[in-house]
């Protein structure tokens, strides 16, 4: 098993992952396609298969990074189907790996990853602590504001902290700071994605569903800021205080929850996934369903084939034999960000990597048909935000007609004059 | 008398196929449509196999080799009676490829296999597979033979294999995801498109450092979305013509002093270029608008646009 669950506080049992090459995965998954493949091509073989030569000549490079996965409880109300993965973001940061020790090869280069997971922050802290005491690198991060305070706290000089799960937008206003990026996108970003197809659709009437969790009202902030800021408007609201299950009876109790003499659009925020999934089809006037069920702005999403994401999608798949998800996606950018700052840089050293990310220099094909790019005012990464249905693409943010005078990714989440934070403070 | 009439009329039957045409892959129809370049129409659409991307022509014409792609197979298309005739080993996925000089070998980009695969087209057998970086895409052979050029779109690398021995011997990093790779007429540049990165990359072959970094700026369209892909070079050395994508424009090159001189709007997402009728036409393919774009290169002016199938890929000429 290459998932470590290293719960172990001992720092010489958190042991270093080095992510297989794509031929050992074939063969760990058994017969695959490329193995049938090879299989004829052998048989019709004259020749000999060759080896790559690695250029002996640059001199090798070694960069660890390790991946803090912060296991929060998940509430069992949720759907089975709709539980997170146990692996998510860790296989996300894995496939990186691989794909970037596939560019080290050539440039004597090579990328490794710890994966430290807990469901406890102080046990979290303490590993973290043991692997730095042999490693100095990157860290991608997958948890609570929490975490992420003890990451900064204790990690204070030369790092580099990459936020690939948090999406609060705290961090991209306030709290930025030097050595924290982040490659997941801001919540704000998120509700300014939809917000501007909204308007693209004339759907400028919303009724706001959400409910008392402090999660779901931070959301529905965001979405509440994002329709001022492009003019739709919120015509309702109503709060989700069911605690019953509703699995028989969403088709009386929501026509009821969502009576209303008009509304365009019915937007929804339901971050744990409790109620969500009860409102297409069962409102009270006959509109689509938005936000975090119905069409929802993410990070990325399985049904995207544009930009020759079919190969990204295909090498996930066929590595963790589920779809990529969000967190996958953010944690992958965030092991290819380190990777190319460490080619283009020539550097392993965090602080360095960290101002090549920063610099005008850095930019980064991610299959979202357009480089991107850091934010230098708060550490975000500039990014195309796809909106999708369960089962398919509908459109990707920022839409035609929004426009900014530097690039217009940045008509998405907060800009910089919104934004008080001193990035060179470390 | 009979005999003479009876010439005459397949003389005349014949007569067409003389015109110069245009072989154009449609990825999302799995068709090839055939145009008279005489007449600037289609006169003709070939069912093949599935997602067919590049397309190259042997040295005499007679054979037409089509990147099925979702085939998994080379597909080798007799261009006389405009049938498939068989399939070449080609491994999974084959996206771009190049014919070496001796009109046998051929070098695929399998996209998904992160390798090139060397065939030989007579015998229909693999001659070697060559690890390259992740999703190998351009692919070009150096006039004089001796270097094939594979570019990886998410390595961000050309690589250089020795065609003598299919080795690997060196990579050149170049700009975010590398799409498209040729060589001068006179085999001593190697030009290369980065599309993410928007730039072309120009290589001094015999030293394989870069001689120049080509940057493109079309008015009125955000610099993001001019995403350079398939170049071709004149014969004279006077332009190379760059095809940048989603722009929707075709650039002009000064390929002396590696100056941008001109612009030429053509149809939506314009990827993959051909020279015709001497060098005198340009020929795009243009995906989203499922057309091609006739190009003159003396007056460098679009003076027409053919309707072809869905997402039009892979174009190839013969005279």
């Amino acid at each position: 098993m290459f998932i470590l669950n290293s719960k172990n506080n001992d720092a010489k049992h958190a042991k270093t992952v080095s992510v297989m090459t794509f031929a050992d995965i074939l063969k760990r998954s058994g017969i695959s396609k490329r193995l049938i493949g090879f299989s004829l091509l052998t048989l019709l073989c004259l020749g000999t298969t060759n080896e790559v030569l690695a250029q002996q000549s640059t001199p090798s490079l070694t960069v660890p990074i390790a991946i803090v996965l912060e296991q929060a409880t998940q509430p069992n109300s949720v759907l089975t189907s709709k539980l997170h993965a146990q692996d998510l973001a860790a296989s996300g940061a894995q496939l990186g790996v691989s794909d970037s020790n596939t560019t080290g090869r050539f440039l004597n280069q090579h990328f490794t990853l710890t994966i430290i997971q807990d469901n406890n922050i102080k046990g979290l802290a303490q590993q973290v602590a043991d692997w730095e005491q042999q490693h100095q690198g990157p860290i991608i991060a997958v948890g609570s504001d929490a975490l992420l305070s003890t990451l900064l706290k204790h990690n204070s000089a030369q790092r580099l902290i990459i936020n690939a799960g948090n999406q609060s937008d705290t961090w991209r206003t306030n709290q930025c700071q030097s050595g924290l990026l982040h490659t997941i996108p801001s919540q704000a970003m998120l509700s300014d994605a939809l917000a501007q197809f909204m308007v693209l659709k004339r759907w400028q009437k919303w009724l706001l569903v959400s409910s008392n969790d402090p999660q779901d009202q931070t959301i529905a902030a965001s979405y509440k800021r994002s329709a001022m800021r492009f003019g739709n408007k919120i015509v309702g609201q109503r709060e989700w205080s069911f605690t019953t299950d509703l699995r028989r009876m969403a088709q009386q109790e929501v026509p009821a929850l969502t009576q209303s003499k008009d509304y365009d659009v019915v937007i929804v925020t339901d971050a744990h996934n409790q109620y969500g999934f009860y409102l297409p089809y069962n409102t009270w006037l006959p509109r689509p369903v938005a936000g975090t069920h119905g069409l929802t702005p993410v990070a990325w999403h399985h049904s995207i084939e544009q930009w020759g994401a079919v190969q990204l999608q295909n090498r996930f798949n066929e590595f963790a034999g589920r779809e990529m998800q969000n967190q996958d996606y953010a944690a992958w950018l965030a092991v290819r960000a380190i990777a190319e700052a460490a080619t283009r840089s020539t550097s392993n050293k965090p602080e360095e990597l960290y101002q090549y990310m920063m610099s005008d220099k850095f930019e980064l094909a991610a299959f979202k048909g357009r480089k991107l790019t850091f934010r230098n005012f708060n550490g975000q990464l500039r990014q195309p935000i796809p909106l999708a249905q369960p089962n398919a693409l509908v459109s990707q943010s920022p839409q035609q007609g929004f426009l900014h005078p530097l690039t217009d990714l940045d008509t998405l989440g907060y800009d910089k004059p919104e934004v008080k934070c001193k990035m060179d403070e470390v | 008398m009979k005999n003479f009439l009876l010439l005459s009329l397949l003389l005349i039957n014949v007569a067409p196929t003389f015109a110069e045409t245009a072989y154009v892959s449609n990825e999302k129809d799995d068709t090839i449509s055939i145009i008279d370049l005489d007449k600037l129409e289609v006169v003709e659409t070939i069912e093949v196999g599935m997602r067919p991307r590049g397309i190259i022509f042997n040295k005499d014409y007679s054979h037409l080799y089509i990147c099925a792609s979702e085939s998994d197979a080379v597909q080798v298309l007799e261009v006389a009676s405009n049938r498939i005739i068989h399939n070449l080993p080609s491994g999974e996925d084959p996206e771009q490829f190049a014919l070496h000089k001796n009109d046998r070998h051929l070098y695929i980009a399998n996209e998904d296999d992160a390798i090139v695969t060397v065939v030989d087209t007579k015998l229909r057998t693999v001659l070697a597979q060559i690890d390259v970086g992740v999703e190998p895409e351009g692919m070009a052979i150096s006039p004089d033979g001796k270097w094939a050029i594979n570019t990886t779109e998410t390595t961000n690398m050309l690589h250089w294999i020795d065609t003598s021995s299919f080795q690997l011997v060196d990579n050149t990093l170049v700009d975010q995801r590398p799409r498209h790779v040729e060589f001068t007429r006179d085999g001593k540049q190697l030009w290369a498109s980065s599309e993410i990165g928007g730039t072309v990359t120009v290589v001094d072959v015999e030293s394989r450092n870069i001689l120049n970094t080509i940057r493109f700026q079309v008015k009125g369209v955000h610099k993001d979305r001019v995403q350079p892909v398939g170049i071709k070079l004149t014969d004279d050395g006077k332009y190379a013509f760059v095809a940048l994508g989603p722009s929707n424009h075709v650039a002009v090159v000064d390929a002396q002093s590696f100056e941008v001189l001109d612009y030429l709007l053509v149809g939506r997402r314009v990827w993959q270029l051909a020279f015709a009728k001497d060098q005198s036409l340009l020929l795009t393919t243009n995906g989203v608008s499922g057309d091609v774009s006739v190009i003159d290169v003396n007056k460098l002016d679009v003076i027409k646009t053919i309707r072809v199938g869905r997402y039009p890929w892979g174009i190839a000429v013969k005279p």
